[in-house]
């Protein structure tokens, strides 16, 4: 069985090892061949740019060789596909070279797309890539007070990012010395301050309590970078001094131009993760069109649960087990404080109020994180 | 051509069916019918207000069997 993996992600990643574990005897006998096809040989660990933005961790520390954290037995090669031909069950990459394949799985992630907002990429600060949140993180530092707004595009990366950025955006102005001399007013696209119900019921009284204005039914038309204000969708407008956007996210281009997906969203089954109308080719992650959060914990559990119906399709014949919608997502409530939030398609989460402990847990996460990408945790 | 299309968001507690909503009609044409499927209830109220004050036109909505069919046009 020829198991082609497209995307060196967090998802990607996980399941390649998952799988290279469930069937260690047939790769090394050869019954079994697992491919990587990635565009870098560099592995980001995205989370980490929230804390770049505010100077709490360095570049260096959120990127490791892509090599290094894969299983023995499983090929890599740093070669972008960019023509997927599903009726021959084959991929054509950049350098010219197809591979065809028995199963193949599809995780080649999401990017924001700050250009669909007329004025957002020159005027505004986000942390989605290395270079924006370096960027970013010298913006705050050379601000010296005024009002700082935050915005976002639909859908985006990260559900918990726009509270998140709000909340550490206070306390580094508040251990600034800067509190009385910075405004921070949070505007979000539906009608609270959070998608989730009870997430948004923690966190307006936590605005409240801080002194952070938020407007809601806000969705980002435009920005006037020479009036200092954006508009919303909805006919309000609101000025800022510096403005702090979530920009709106896309599928993968390879995605829309193979005409895969709308967005660059492929249509997922929203149980067994495949792609509609083929049972041999896998989404997972950012990439699936299924409606919960584009987060990395998503295409975690989503990789577990391939991992193991994929390694049951070669030994048993059948898949074995449902994705039943599983995210789990840090939320940090500023410098030192963090709660999370659990669900399911089926479960709400119920956020308990933020303690340090889990802080402390978040902060060991960002370096567990490498072992979760070797699917050990 | 004006297309109709199906956004299933039944059991979305995050992002949800009104942001799933606003995302998808990004992404159509004008003049296309989008029909929002939701098992939230609290759908058949908050995603007509946004429609409205956006300036899409809202069709209309039918609850069967605990999942709420909330139709859409998009309008600009």
């Amino acid at each position: 069985m020829k198991i082609l993996i497209i995307g060196g992600g967090m998802g990607g990643t996980i399941l390649a090892n998952n799988l290279a574990r469930r069937l260690t005897p047939e790769l090394r006998s050869g019954k079994v061949k697992i491919t990587m096809l990635t565009a870098s040989e560099k592995h980001m660990y995205q989370p980490g740019l929230l804390y770049l933005a505010f100077g709490r961790v360095t570049p260096d520390e959120l990127y490791k060789d892509q090599a290094s954290l894969l299983e023995p037995g499983i090929t890599l090669v740093v070669d972008p596909v960019e023509e997927f031909m599903l009726d021959d069950n084959r991929v054509k990459t950049k350098s010219g070279k197809t591979f065809d394949y028995d199963v193949l799985a599809i995780a080649t992630g999401s990017r924001p797309v700050p250009e669909l907002i007329p004025g957002l990429a020159e005027h505004s600060h986000t942390f989605y890539t290395e270079e924006t949140a370096l960027k970013m993180f010298h913006a705050l530092r050379a601000f010296e007070g005024g009002r700082v707004v935050i915005a976002m595009g639909v859908p985006h990366k990260c559900p918990m990012a726009p509270l998140e950025i709000t909340f550490m955006l206070h306390d580094y102005f508040k251990d600034r010395g800067m509190s009385d001399k910075v405004q921070l007013h949070y505007t979000y696209p539906i009608g609270r301050v959070h998608s989730l119900e009870n997430v948004a019921k923690w966190a307006a009284p936590e605005f409240d309590r801080l002194g952070i204005t938020y407007e809601t039914l806000f969705n980002l038309k435009e920005v006037d970078g020479a009036a200092k204000v954006i508009r919303g969708e909805e006919g309000g407008e609101t000025p800022y001094d510096l403005l702090i956007s979530i920009p709106a996210h896309r599928g993968m281009e390879v995605i829309e131009k193979n005409k895969l997906g709308a967005g660059g969203w492929i249509p997922t089954n929203r149980q067994q993760l495949n792609m509609e109308g083929r049972s041999n080719v896998f989404i997972l992650g950012d990439t699936t069109n299924i409606p919960i959060s584009k987060a990395g914990s998503t295409a975690h559990f989503q990789a577990d649960t391939l991992g193991e119906n994929i390694a049951a399709l070669y030994k048993l014949g059948a898949p074995v087990r449902d994705y039943d919608g599983k995210v789990f997502c840090f939320i940090e409530a500023g410098k030192d404080r963090a709660t999370y939030a659990m669900f399911d398609y089926l479960n709400p989460p119920d956020p308990k109020p933020p303690t340090k402990a889990v802080h402390w847990f978040k902060m060991a996460y960002n370096k567990l994180y490498w072992i979760s990408a070797r699917g050990l945790l | 051509m004006a297309e109709k299309k199906v956004i299933d968001a039944r059991g979305s507690f995050c992002p949800g069916p009104l942001m799933e909503l606003i995302g998808w009609i990004k992404l159509a044409d004008i003049g296309d019918e989008l029909e929002l499927l939701s098992s939230d209830k609290g759908s058949a109220e908050d995603v007509p207000e946004w429609v409205k004050k956006v300036g899409h036109e809202y069709l209309g909505s039918r609850e069967e069997a605990g999942v709420w069919h909330i139709m859409v046009k998009k309008t600009k």
